[in-house]
């Protein structure tokens, strides 16, 4: 059937139809045999552990330096306008609503997204997977809901000490190095960061990108070719297309939230 | 005993993010602003309230007394009804007044109260009849050009 574009764009459509369906399904699936996985939380600690502890130099070295890099930057931006008091402002809004939930997402889909991908597919590949159902144990209640629940909690952890690290890098370059006057720098931030608003919808955003973030990262694993090529590129797949749900939610998610 | 040692990592992770939420909330956040203490409420009608919006602070010789609770329009006189919630812990005369004013020149917008001499002080549900309504840019722009186009008309007769 070369040669028949109608036939061709039919197959991508229903590929991708069929595709997002099983994964919805695979979903809620998950989220069934949850409770079950709830009732062992040791294995969950264990998992929060691999995949929280583990990302914590990295999301702390970066959030240093994005808020070092925000403080420079809106000082150079704000000083024109004499308004450099606001950096406080500028530092902690970015970092509160956009950037800690985003670069946090974006770091957590590389760092440990990509070695659940890969840890599940090889357990696949060394059919651990199918001897434990053979075992009569359920591989996704025991495996995957473990892991996926760290994830949606270590998530949310790790954007907050993102954020909170961002700050005080800003506060470092800015008041410290740079002399904006500290007591303003804290002030204006405090007057225009609303716990609720900001903060916490921050933190909400978060945990959405955690369940996004860690679910496609299974997934991928779990539905891998048992072959070192297609685990390889389902490690791919992972921080492509949970990094492409990172923006496309975050969109969607400002756009609720700070329509004001 | 690794078991453990897990566990403890584990809570010394939660607890890392329990203290970087916290520092948000009391040092970048307004948490320790927010005030929890008891208020009353007045109200107060204006005939045009500008940018004016929830939570912005009521502030008497420039402190803060008390938070804008909720804005109304009514629609019988056609004015704008602020509800103002005021600390407590501070009273001000029955014939106070209220004015929309503006922080800095392009800054945000709250209600100043001035004092008035009552003996009486104001009481939950209390109404303010004197208000000054927000000073409106394109308004101010209108009467300097008309007052100089006046001037201009006395300079050429």
């Amino acid at each position: 059937m070369i040669g028949n574009p109608l036939a061709a764009i039919g197959r991508v459509v229903l590929d991708t139809l069929s595709s997002i369906g099983f994964a919805t399904r695979s979903f809620f699936g998950l989220l069934q045999v949850s409770p079950g996985a709830m009732r062992r939380p040791s294995l969950i600690s264990e998992q929060i552990h691999f995949i929280g502890n583990h990302s914590l130099v990295i999301i702390i070295v970066s959030g240093l330096f994005v808020g070092m890099v925000l403080g420079l930057q809106g000082y150079i931006t704000l000083t024109p306008y004499g308004a450099e008091q606001k950096l406080g402002q500028v530092v902690a809004l970015a970092l509160v609503r956009e950037l800690g939930p985003v670069v946090t997402a974006l770091l957590f889909a590389g760092r440990a997204g990509t070695s659940l991908t890969a840890q599940i597919g090889l357990m696949k590949a060394g059919e651990q997977l199918s001897a434990m159902e053979m075992m009569a144990i359920n591989p996704i209640q025991r495996v995957l809901a473990p892991r996926f629940w760290a994830g949606v909690i270590a998530m949310p952890v790790l954007g907050t000490i993102f954020s909170a690290v961002g700050v005080l890098g800003g506060y470092l370059v800015g008041v410290q190095l740079i002399g904006v006057d500290e007591g303003a720098f804290w002030s204006q931030m405090q007057a225009n960061v609303d716990v609720r608003a900001d903060v916490l919808n921050g933190v909400l955003k978060s945990f959405v990108f955690g369940i996004a973030v860690t679910f496609t990262a299974l997934f991928q694993g779990y539905h891998a070719d048992p072959t070192p090529e297609d685990v390889s590129r389902a490690t791919t797949r992972t921080v492509v297309i949970a990094s492409l749900m990172v923006w496309g939610l975050d969109f969607v998610m400002t756009a609720l939230m700070f329509n004001k | 005993m690794h078991r453990k040692m897990i566990d403890v990592w584990v809570g010394l992770f939660v607890l890392l993010g329990l203290a970087a939420l916290l520092f948000l909330a009391l040092k970048a956040g307004n948490m320790s602003t927010l005030s929890f203490g008891k208020t009353y409420a007045i109200t107060g009608k204006f005939d045009n309230i500008g940018g004016l919006k929830p939570q912005a602070p009521v502030k008497s010789a420039g402190v803060v007394v008390g938070r804008v609770g909720n804005i109304r329009f009514d629609d019988k006189q056609f004015q704008a009804v602020v509800t103002l919630e005021m600390d407590a812990g501070y009273k001000f005369p029955k014939d106070s007044s209220l004015q929309i004013l503006t922080a800095g020149l392009l800054g945000e917008q709250y209600i100043g109260i001035s004092p008035g001499g009552d003996t009486v002080n104001l009481a939950a549900g209390d109404r303010i009849s004197r208000t000054s309504s927000a000073t409106v840019l394109e308004d101010l722009i209108n009467q300097f050009i008309y007052s100089k186009a006046a001037d201009g008309k006395d300079a050429s007769k």
